[in-house]
């Protein structure tokens, strides 16, 4: 257990609301840059959750880059086979799922699951090691797993609901869009005397499909959020227990290898799902 | 736990790290896959049709060897055949010339044999005319006893 910055020692909650509370800076209304106190604002920024994915985010792309640029067809070198490897599963669920032609959805799968799998692949550093570096540096908060902050996967799933949309107006035109909010899953009469009905009926499929597009990105980030918020407290609940942690935090980061690597994969898979539905009439 | 800024922003980061994966590293990487695809592809090809090659030059090579076999044991025969009729050719020959010396011999010795008996005959006809005249104790007229002697001679 880790004791902060000298003062009276932490009770568990108090432990554990630490480690669960976001490095903030938000903009007061005086215009002054505010740290930490930024409950309720939204116009904050979770600057290490922001630090953390970018960073991550940015580790991606050198190491890929750098892949990509010694790239050889004849004599591929082992980082370029690893990378190979993820490359070539990434193309390989696109391939199986998406009927369609796009340069974007393989690239987009692959950021996806490198990416969550970076920023997941943070909970399996021990929960006090970078907090402490960061209070002795002066950090107040330190929250390392971007994927446990809300913000950061609804951010992707919203990006990736915004696609949805695109894609769905893109190969649907905005027409198909509406009828496929409002003619699903009731065909409404359209002739005859039934057509006193059509209006409820389309209102209530509207409604319907509505909730059935907003739950797309909602599912998607919560999925996520919600597993890796989890396995974060159960790390932190792990690391109060004294001597014992060791081989529980053993045992429970073994189990929580299969989950960071799942959720990406899910968070990737689902993705190309919901676009290849936009892509595709039905 | 609020909805705040970060949100925002990290759709945008999101939207960058995929634009700058679907500009210069998906397709390089994928270009590089390929590429390897394809060589492996032709590398499988190339070893096939060399296996084929192979497998007709092991057939040129079997028809030439069983050629010469047939051949070497046609040969062989001919040979065979000659040496056994000069074989042949070398004892009829050798026959021959043991008949020739043979006849040539026997004409020799009966020639001999003849000129034994006659010599033979000529002796004891002198020695029965000087039986017969030491016999008679008298001159006998070789000359009127001259048939008489001959018959004798002859007889004998």
């Amino acid at each position: 257990m880790a004791s902060e910055g000298g003062h009276s020692p932490q009770t568990s909650g108090e432990y554990i609301a630490h480690h669960l509370q976001n490095l903030q800076v938000c903009q007061s209304d005086g215009g002054e840059w505010i740290w930490n106190h930024c409950a309720g604002n939204p116009m904050t920024i979770n600057v290490d959750s922001m630090f953390w994915s970018v960073f991550l985010g940015v580790i991606f792309i050198v190491l890929f880059r750098s892949a990509a640029k010694k790239s050889s067809a004849r004599e591929p070198s082992r980082f370029q086979a690893a990378v190979e490897i993820i490359v070539d599963f990434v193309d390989g669920s696109v391939k199986d799922t998406f009927r369609g032609k796009s340069r974007l959805i393989a690239p987009l799968g692959l950021t996806i699951f490198v990416w969550v799998f970076l920023m997941n692949l943070m909970d399996l550093i021990p929960v006090d090691w970078i907090p402490m570096a960061a209070g002795w540096a002066g950090i107040k908060y330190m929250k390392v797993v971007p994927t446990t902050d809300v913000n950061v996967t609804f951010g992707m799933s919203i990006a990736v609901f915004f696609l949805i949309l695109f894609y769905t107006v893109k190969n649907k035109g905005i027409g198909g869009f509406i009828a496929e909010l409002t003619l699903h899953p009731i065909a409404p009469p359209l002739k005859g005397p039934g057509i006193i009905a059509a209006p409820f009926i389309i209102s209530f499929n509207f409604i319907l499909e509505s909730v059935a597009l907003i739950a797309k990105p909602v599912s998607l980030s919560l999925r996520l959020f919600g597993n890796m918020f989890a396995g974060e407290l159960i790390f932190i609940l792990i690391a109060m227990l004294g001597l014992w942690q060791l081989p529980l935090h053993f045992l429970w980061a073994i189990f929580h290898i299969l989950i960071i690597t799942l959720q990406a994969f899910i968070f990737m898979m689902l993705t190309i799902v919901y676009l290849s539905l936009a892509s595709e009439s039905h | 736990m609020d909805i705040n800024l970060t949100l925002i922003g990290q759709s945008i980061a999101m939207f960058v790290f995929v634009w700058f994966c679907m500009k210069f590293i998906w397709p390089v990487i994928l270009a590089a896959i390929e590429e390897r695809q394809e060589q492996i592809a032709a590398g499988l090809a190339a070893a096939e049709h060399g296996e084929q090659k192979l497998e007709q030059a092991k057939a040129e090579a079997d028809d030439i060897v069983s050629n010469a076999r047939t051949r070497a044991t046609s040969i062989l025969d001919q040979a065979n055949s000659l040496a056994n009729d000069i074989v042949a050719e070398g004892k009829s020959g050798g026959m021959k010339e043991r008949e020739r010396q043979l006849t040539a011999a026997k004409a020799d010795i009966e020639q001999e044999a003849n000129r034994a008996r006659e010599e033979l005959r000529e002796q004891v006809s002198a020695i029965a005319v000087a039986s017969a005249e030491k016999i008679l104790q008298r001159e006998i007229d070789a000359k009127t006893h001259q048939d008489i002697l001959g018959k004798l001679a002859q007889e004998l």
